[in-house]
């Protein structure tokens, strides 16, 4: 579990020292992802406390953006100013995107209904 | 700010243990809502986690500022978390692979769907120019999004709070929009909210399978590059027309 989480912040500080000095504009985590993912990949394996450690802390992934969302109340004023662009933007938006992304994959994946990419689930899962 | 250490309260206002104990027990306390409601979309934990804080910020008079000492230990973890989510994506990686072209062309298409419709909308009903530029990276983890919205001239605080509104709405909505375009399997559904709302949107799929939440942090990370090269490019496009 300390090894495991130690493992996870080896990778966070690479990725940000190397956005560091490339001047990415990609943010440091999502570089450690891609690197931690490449090393599982090259070791061909994964150990059991990385792979408890990882699920233990994203179970918990939606508690981690409470204290960002809470920084709504400094914006209220604005929020409240142009509340219908920002929610009809917000709402709107990622209904639409949900569905197209998810149309999009579906029919070329099969170009069939979905009864049959549940079938083909059913198949990968076994 | 010296306050006159006389009374438990204000002790306690100016530790950061306040704002991280609040955290988490709010944040329990939602999430047993929502785990006796049967998992219910609509009873989101973030949502309702963020509207006790905000209450009780609120009626006690205490600032964001203060709040968020304690509260960065929390907000911290999202790095690991997010590097965290190589795991599942190995884990998943025969599956993905075989889907290279699908998940890349969905990623495109729902990636401008987002910043187009979401711009769009706004601008239609009369947002300011800094709320649209705000709004453009707002399907995109909140790193990611804040620093796209600096780039382009939003305000990247603004921003944050548009991408949680987001992924709130995303893992809110993303049940009944799938189920009315009758689209079961769990890779789709997954990608579709990691694509649209991002954490939370992962955070909801994982809660529903861990094939659902490993598409969905892929695609979380994909419209993260996507939309860091895209969002400045349909800008300058919108500029010229």
């Amino acid at each position: 579990m300390l090894g495991a989480l130690t493992v996870l912040l080896v990778f966070q500080l690479i990725g940000e020292v190397l956005v560091q000095f490339a001047g990415l504009p990609i943010p440091g985590p999502v570089i450690g992802l891609l690197l931690l993912f490449l090393c599982l990949c090259v070791r061909g394996g994964l150990a059991v406390p990385l792979r408890d450690t990882a699920n233990g802390v994203l179970q918990h992934l939606s508690l981690l953006f409470v204290p960002a969302g809470v920084g709504v109340m400094v914006h209220f004023p604005r929020i409240s100013g142009e509340w219908l662009p920002i929610l009809a933007a917000v709402l709107v938006s990622t209904a639409l995107s949900i569905a197209v992304t998810a149309l999009v994959m579906r029919v070329l994946m099969h170009g069939r209904d979905g009864s049959d990419t549940a079938a083909d689930q059913r198949e990968g899962d076994a | 700010m010296t306050p006159r250490i006389t009374d438990v309260w204000v002790y306690l206002s100016a530790s950061p243990l306040l704002g991280l104990t609040l955290t988490l027990l709010a944040y329990q306390a939602a999430y047993w809502i929502y785990q006796r409601a049967g998992f219910n979309p609509l009873l989101n934990p973030v949502l309702l986690a963020i509207a006790m804080l905000v209450t009780a910020l609120i009626l006690t008079g205490t600032s964001y500022a203060v709040y968020f000492e304690g509260a960065q230990f929390v907000h911290f973890l999202l790095g690991p978390a997010t590097v965290a989510l190589a795991v599942p994506l190995y884990l998943q990686f025969d599956k993905l692979k075989k889907l290279a072209l699908p998940l890349v062309c969905a990623l495109l298409a729902g990636s401008v769907t987002a910043i187009v419709s979401a711009v769009g909308i706004a601008w239609l009903l009369g947002a300011s120019e800094s709320t649209l530029l705000s709004l453009a990276p707002k399907s995109v983890t909140a790193p990611i999004a804040m620093g796209i919205a600096e780039k382009i001239g939003g305000i990247p605080s603004l921003t944050a709070v548009l991408v949680i509104m987001t992924g709130v709405s995303g893992a809110m909505m993303a049940k009944y929009v799938l189920d009315a375009l009758r689209i079961a399997d769990h890779g789709v559904r997954g990608f579709a909210a990691g694509v649209a709302a991002h954490g939370i949107g992962t955070a909801r799929a994982f809660q529903v399978s861990e094939q659902a939440g490993a598409f969905a942090g892929l695609g979380m990370g994909m419209n993260g590059l996507v939309t860091a090269i895209l969002a400045p490019l349909l800008l300058v496009l919108w500029r010229l027309i």
